[in-house]
């Protein structure tokens, strides 16, 4: 097995796209992962693609339309998908491609356009249900998750407030991403509580807002990382798991896919004691309850606590576990698979030291990303780390 | 020590024009089953990972790695989608493998063709919407200017099927792809015609063929041109299956007693997704095997490579792959299916199984299909249609219209 280092990573603006198509996103991520790498197309061996739903852009093989964009002419190019686990399984992609020793440099490209989908993206989940056992129901996935949110809160018994506080957290987060669709200095609880309601227990608040964007990373051998950067950054641990598709057998309170997921991760990088031995996570959140669900997936907390951590301050910026220090999803914006940006591109940028005005404090040596998909049963897991 | 890949397991269901007793999750867990047993594996303890090759429209649902792990033994398990042909999946495992993270990966790709009632159209989603939707013909808009005419529940689609008739089929980019390889090459039509002959032929000994046929060149000369010159029977029909294969390290193979097949090299290509700015020549199967051909440390394929199965959902793809591919010049591989060179008892024998144009075209399946059968013929399992004495040989497969987008697969005997 080879060593997989980050050499480079690119992020464009989130937010509705009406003048730029889904391969132009691609196109202008990819330029600015290139850049900040210092290499060109000829220096790539191999590209992935990562996106989500074909049915965002109502494009039969979404991955080939894409390609163009993403380098992808001419070389060996590859699309992996599991909805909104994209963002960090893409990723993952690009490690296998190198550290198989089949490519020695790999660019992994995300890209979502869901302004492309009318009257609203939420119409392609239409088609992601069972045809038979789900859709008479007419689900939606504000409803689906208002469903797994309730049950959170009532095995721990834990209140609206207190998951108001991650939304308040990740969108004052989000001030200064220059990416950032909904950063707010002057959030309040209050405002999230107040925000106009779903679903019951979601508000609007408590939701990431669909977005058009692009990300894109680049991944090299160790053998070959002298030739580009001084920098120093590997994938320490990757893992993904599925649970089954049947949701309604499952007790929704605890994603034991995740912990599955995290566990693959922790034992390939050697972690024995996550929440000490990583200097930052960054979870899924595409709604505020999902990043407390996925903190305790992930251990690095106890089950139910995760909602105190954020309303003590510990997973603030600069406080004992930061989670989320990009703004998330939350912050950021929700183009599925483009999420990839403020995970494991900000994880990346992060350790390097790239963080700008969102860097973490106190040098840090090792990160972790996470996202989620499917039907609440896809966890994909990411850590990078600091080496030499 | 470099770990090699090999295939332990392989399994399928029978191939089907129509499986209305069928549901793709029954198909995905019969060829999965069967492919399990083949290895003597037990899918929740023994395989580390699983790959599904599916597109979203062709299945018919957003996110379709949804549906996939209960039936094929993945349930928390680590489990994904790869949007391609199925030997993009093996190529997948194999790098998983090489990963040194796991020891045996399962790799699934199944067809529900026949659930699709407007293929055609569905095809036509995969072109760029502005710029080439709109060369097969009329299509309705709904009003992008103020609110929907119709209700959000069930919009108009924006291809309907009622319209169908008015629009060209996209199999109109093959007629031009086989009238630019023919007056390119010199190729004839009689030639292509051929093939199919050869093919069809070759399925009588495949007991999961679906369209085997005693044709004469003649026949398929006078079956009606759809897209001139390609003919009716230069077309594979659809068919439904499922396809799954069990690849793990060399040690796991002799732990588990089974005389390993190795997956000794793999590639693929993409060109341009433009039609109009894209070369005709199969550069993407040249491409993948120059690759392919480097990982398996072959230098010389018409000497090292034995047996052939190409993509020829269109009879001319399986010449003009065989050129791309280094098995003939251009212009001369319409020769050798004329001098039998390309029959089972031929010097290289190509589609033994009847290929696409004998079994059925299966959609993201195809390069599953096409390996299955060099699997199988390199075990000599092969029957009736066996090759005797073939130590390696290769499968090659193409994503299909529109895309330029294809894979090959080398396995050699151990």
């Amino acid at each position: 097995m080879k060593e997989v280092a980050v050499i480079g990573a690119g992020m464009t603006l989130f937010r509705r796209h009406l003048k730029e198509t889904g391969k132009e996103l691609s196109y202008l991520a990819t330029k600015m992962a290139l850049e900040e790498a210092g290499i060109e197309k000829k220096d790539i061996d191999m590209v992935v693609m990562g996106t989500a739903p074909d049915a965002f852009d109502g494009t039969h093989m979404k991955g080939e339309y894409l390609l163009d964009g993403a380098a992808g002419v001419g070389l060996p190019y590859c699309r992996v998908f599991n909805g909104g686990g994209t963002g960090v399984f893409a990723p993952i992609a690009g490690w296998w491609h190198v550290a198989s020793g089949v490519a020695d440099v790999c660019l992994v490209v995300a890209e979502e356009k869901m302004g492309n989908c009318y009257p609203h993206p939420q119409t392609a989940f239409q088609h992601i249900w069972d045809p038979i056992l789900d859709r008479p129901l007419t689900p939606n996935l504000v409803w689906l998750f208002a469903m797994e949110m309730n049950r959170y809160m009532t095995v721990h018994g834990i209140k609206e407030e207190d998951i108001a506080e991650v939304a308040v957290k990740n969108k004052r987060n989000a001030v200064g991403h220059p990416c950032a669709q909904l950063a707010d200095p002057n959030i309040t609880v209050e405002d999230v509580m107040n925000s106009e309601m779903m679903a019951w227990p979601v508000k609007r608040l408590d939701i990431s807002p669909p977005s058009d964007g692009a990300a894109a990373l680049i991944f090299c051998s160790k053998d070959v990382v002298h030739k580009y950067t001084d920098d120093r950054i590997f994938v320490k641990g990757v893992g993904w798991n599925i649970d089954s598709t049947m949701w309604t057998n499952r007790d929704l309170y605890f994603p034991d896919y995740v912990a599955n997921a995290a566990k693959m991760a922790y034992k390939k990088a050697g972690i024995t004691n996550p929440p000490k031995e990583l200097s930052f996570a960054e979870p899924y959140d595409p709604f505020d309850y999902k990043e407390c669900h996925h903190m305790e997936g992930l251990l690095l907390c106890e089950k139910g606590e995760a909602p105190t951590l954020a309303r003590e301050g510990v997973t603030q910026r600069d406080g004992d576990l930061p989670i989320c220090p990009s703004g998330g999803l939350l912050g950021v914006g929700n183009p599925i698979a483009a999420t990839m940006g403020q995970k494991m591109c900000e994880v990346y940028w992060q350790l390097a030291g790239k963080a700008g005005k969102r860097q973490v404090p106190n040098d840090p040596q090792m990160g972790l990303g996470q996202a989620w998909g499917d039907i609440m049963q896809m966890a994909t897991v990411m850590i990078l780390g600091r080496g030499s | 020590m470099t770990r090699k890949v090999c295939v332990i397991g392989i399994g399928h269901t029978d191939f089907n024009s129509i499986t209305p007793d069928m549901q793709w999750k029954d198909f995905m867990y019969e060829a999965c089953n069967k492919a399990y047993v083949d290895a003597g594996v037990d899918p929740r303890k023994d395989v580390n990972s699983f790959i599904t090759c599916a597109e979203d429209y062709w299945e018919g649902f957003s996110i379709f790695d949804e549906f996939v792990p209960d039936q094929i033994g993945a349930v928390l398990r680590p489990c994904c989608t790869v949007c391609g042909d199925g030997i993009y999946g093996l190529g997948t495992a194999y790098m998983q493998i090489m990963t040194e993270m796991f020891d045996m990966v399962a790799v699934e790709a199944h067809s529900k063709a026949s659930d699709l009632l407007t293929y055609g159209d569905v095809m036509l989603h995969a072109f760029d919407p502005i710029f080439e939707k709109p060369v097969s013909g009329p299509v309705e808009r709904p009003n992008y200017g103020g609110s929907p005419s119709y209700p959000a529940e069930s919009p108009k689609p924006l291809i309907g099927s009622s319209d169908e008739e008015e629009r060209v089929h996209p199999y109109f980019v093959a007629g031009l792809e086989m009238q630019n390889y023919l007056t390119k090459t010199k190729t004839s039509e009689e030639q292509c015609a051929a093939v199919v002959v050869k093919n069809k032929k070759n399925a009588f000994w495949n007991p999961y063929a679906d369209y085997e046929l005693k044709i004469t060149i003649e026949d398929v000369m006078k079956s009606e041109y759809l897209f001139k010159p390609v003919k009716k029977l230069d077309i594979s029909p659809n068919v439904d299956g499922a396809i799954c294969f069990v690849l793990a390290t060399e040690e796991k193979a002799k732990e588990l007693g089974i005389e390993p097949i190795y997956l000794s090299g793999f590639g693929w290509n993409s060109e341009t997704p433009w039609l109009g700015t894209r070369g005709l020549d199969a550069d993407y199967a040249k491409k993948s095997a120059q690759m392919a051909y480097k990982m398996a440390g072959i230098t010389d394929p018409k000497k090292e490579i034995n047996i052939l199965e190409i993509d020829d959902r269109f009879s001319f793809k399986e010449l003009q792959h065989l050129e791309a591919l280094g098995f003939a010049d251009p212009g001369e591989a319409g020769k050798m299916v004329e001098e039998g060179t390309l029959d089972i008892k031929g010097s290289l024998p190509t589609n033994m199984s009847g290929g696409s144009l004998g079994v059925g075209n299966c959609l993201e399946a195809t390069g599953l299909q096409k390996s299955l059968e060099i699997v199988t013929q390199l075990r000599g399992h092969a029957a009736k249609r066996q090759v005797p004495n073939a130590e390696v040989g290769l499968a090659q497969a193409w994503r299909g219209i529109p895309s330029g987008s294809g894979a090959v697969a080398i396995f050699r005997r151990g």
